[in-house]
C-alpha cells in the first residue's frame, strides 16, 4: 500500500508540483538583496578594516613601542623598530609598518596593544595603485587615525565593557 | 527557359526573403530578452534581484552582453578539427532558425505551410544534434567530448517519447500541418488537445524540456561537471551560436506546446458568447504569444526550482516511464477518437 501510494505520488509528480509552488511563492516575496555602493550591510563596532594608529587629544602618539603588536602577529605584518624621542627622551616608534598583503585582519594587535594605539577602522574599501602602497608607514597609520579618531573612540568606548 | 517568369520569380524570392527575416529578426530579438527574463526570473525565485544595473532596470543588459559576445576573439584550440570547429555552431543554430518556417502565427500567417509540418519539426530539432557532436568532437577536449556524448545519448532518446506523445495529436487532429491541427482544436478552451490528450502534454512538455538541454536535463552542459558540456571551448560569436540556437528552440518548443496542445492562434473565449465578442478584436496572433511566453515561463521556473538529473535517472525516465505512459495513452486516444467524444 506505501509503494501504492509512493508510486502514484511520483507518477502524478507531487513532488515536484510542491518544489514549482515553494520557487512560485518566492517570486513575489520581498527580495533581500544589498544594491552595494548605495547600500550597505550594517557594521558591528568590532569591525575590523584598515589599520590606524590613535593619538591623544593633545596631539601625542600613543605607541610606547611595546612591539607587543608585533610579536602577537601571526602574519609577521607588523615590522618596528623603537628608539628614544629626541626632544624628551621617551621610548618611540622609529619605524611602524604594516604590510596589508600579509595582513589577515585577524585583530590580534588592537586586542595585545595596551594603550589603545594600534586599531582597525570600519574602513574597508581602499584600494593601491602603485607597487609598495600596500606598506602603511607610521605617518599614514597616524593620519588615518586621526581622520577617524571619533569612530574610533566611539567603537571602543562600545566595545570596552567585554574586554 | 523562355517560359519562366523571371520577375515572378524574382518576387517570390525577395518575398520569402522579407518573409524570412520577418520571423528571425523578432526571434533574435525575443532571445535576447529571453536571457534578461530568465536572469530576472531566476533571481527574483532566489529572492535576488537579477541584473538591473545597466540602463533603467537592467533593460539594456542583453545589448551590453551582445556586444561584448561580439567583440570577443574567437579562439580555435590547437590540435581541433578547424573546419568542423567552425561548421558545428552554424550546424546547430541552422536547423533551430529553419523549423521556424512551419510555425503559423496566425490562419494562413505561415512561411511554409506544407502538409508535413509535424515531421519537419521533429527532423528539424533533431538534426540540431549534429551540431552539438561535431562541436564536442571538433573541439578536442574531454569535456566537450563528454558533453555531446550525453546531448546525443539524451536527445535521441527523448526524441522517441516526444515523437508518440505527437503521434496522439496527429491521431486527433488527422493531419500533420499545424495549421490544420490548429484549426481541427476551435471551440473553446475545452476542445483544446491539452484536455484528451493531459499525459501526452506531460510527456511531450518534459521531453521539450530534455530535447532542448534545459535544465534539469541540462547533462549535456552540466556546469558542475564537465564545465559547459560540447561548447566549452568556444568563446565570441562562436559561442552566442550555440546560446541563440538553444534559446531559439526553447522558445520553438514553447511555441509548437501552445500550437499542438492549446490550440495554437485560437482565442480561449470561444463559444462564451458575451466573453468572445469582447475579446474578439484581439488578433489570434496575441494569444499565440501569451501561450507561448507561459511555457516559456515554465522553462525558467524549472531551472529555478530543480537540480538536475543523473545521467541514469534521464535515461530511465525517458524509456522506461514516457514510452510506456505514451503507448499506454494511444489506444485511450484512439477509443476516445472512435467514440466520438472528441466531437
Amino acid at each position: 500500500m506505501k509503494k501504492f501510494k509512493q508510486f502514484v505520488n511520483s507518477f502524478l509528480l507531487v513532488e515536484l508540483l510542491k518544489g514549482l509552488m515553494v520557487t512560485g511563492r518566492h517570486m513575489f516575496s520581498p527580495k533581500v538583496t544589498i544594491q552595494y555602493p548605495e547600500e550597505k550591510t550594517p557594521q558591528s563596532p568590532r569591525f575590523r578594516g584598515i589599520h590606524a594608529l590613535r593619538s591623544y587629544p593633545n596631539g601625542e602618539e600613543r605607541c610606547i613601542a611595546c612591539k607587543l603588536c608585533e610579536a602577537v602577529c601571526p602574519a609577521a605584518a607588523i615590522t618596528i623598530d623603537a628608539g628614544v624621542r629626541e626632544s624628551d627622551g621617551s621610548r618611540r616608534t622609529t619605524k611602524y609598518e604594516i604590510d596589508l598583503f600579509k595582513c589577515i585582519f585577524c585583530g590580534f594587535c588592537e586586542e595585545s596593544c595596551p594603550v589603545d594605539s594600534i586599531v582597525e577602522t570600519r574602513v574597508f574599501e581602499y584600494h593601491f595603485e602603485e607597487q609598495g602602497a600596500q606598506i602603511l608607514t607610521k605617518e599614514k597609520l597616524l593620519e588615518i587615525g586621526l581622520i577617524h579618531e571619533e569612530q574610533l573612540a566611539q567603537d571602543i568606548e562600545a566595545d570596552a565593557k567585554y574586554r | 527557359m523562355s517560359d519562366v517568369d523571371f520577375v515572378d520569380w524574382a518576387m517570390t524570392l525577395i518575398w520569402i526573403l522579407v518573409k524570412i527575416v520577418l520571423i528571425i529578426l523578432p526571434l533574435v530579438l525575443a532571445v535576447a530578452y529571453a536571457t534578461y527574463a530568465e536572469r530576472k526570473l531566476i533571481g527574483y525565485m532566489q529572492l535576488r534581484l537579477g541584473p538591473n544595473r545597466v540602463g533603467p532596470k537592467g533593460w539594456l543588459q542583453p545589448i551590453a552582453d551582445t556586444v561584448k559576445l561580439i567583440m570577443k576573439e574567437i579562439v580555435v584550440p590547437q590540435g581541433s578539427s578547424k573546419v568542423l570547429f567552425i561548421i558545428a555552431p552554424i550546424l546547430f543554430i541552422g536547423p533551430s532558425f529553419a523549423a521556424w518556417a512551419v510555425v503559423p502565427f496566425d490562419a494562413g500567417l505561415v512561411l511554409a505551410d506544407i502538409n508535413l509540418g509535424l515531421l519537419y519539426i521533429l527532423a528539424m530539432t533533431s538534426i540540431g544534434v549534429y551540431g552539438v557532436i561535431i562541436a564536442g568532437w571538433a573541439s578536442n577536449s574531454k569535456y566537450a567530448f563528454l558533453g555531446a556524448m550525453r546531448s546525443a545519448a539524451q536527445i535521441v532518446s527523448y526524441e522517441l517519447a516526444m515523437g508518440f506523445a505527437l503521434v496522439g495529436v496527429l491521431m486527433c487532429s488527422q493531419s500533420t500541418n499545424l495549421g490544420d491541427i490548429v484549426t481541427s482544436q476551435s471551440g473553446g478552451i475545452l476542445s483544446w488537445y491539452w484536455l484528451p490528450l493531459f499525459p501526452l502534454l506531460v510527456v511531450y512538455w518534459i521531453s521539450g524540456v530534455a530535447e532542448t538541454n534545459r535544465a534539469p536535463f541540462d547533462m549535456a552542459e552540466g556546469e558542475s561537471e564537465i564545465v559547459a558540456g560540447f561548447h566549452v571551448e568556444y568563446g565570441g560569436m562562436a559561442f552566442s551560436l550555440f546560446f541563440l540556437a538553444e534559446y531559439a528552440n526553447m522558445i520553438l518548443i514553447s511555441f509548437l506546446t501552445a500550437i499542438m496542445f492549446f490550440g495554437g492562434w485560437l482565442s480561449p473565449f470561444e463559444g462564451l458568447g458575451v466573453l468572445e465578442e469582447w475579446t474578439a478584436w484581439i488578433p489570434g496572433t496575441i494569444w499565440l504569444l501569451i501561450k507561448a511566453s507561459w511555457f516559456l515561463f515554465m522553462l525558467f521556473w524549472l531551472r529555478a526550482t530543480f537540480p538536475r538529473f543523473r545521467y541514469d535517472q534521464i535515461m530511465r525516465l525517458g524509456w522506461k516511464i514516457f514510452i510506456p505512459v505514451t503507448l499506454v495513452w494511444l489506444p485511450v486516444v484512439a477509443i476516445i477518437i472512435k467514440a466520438g467524444w472528441l466531437d
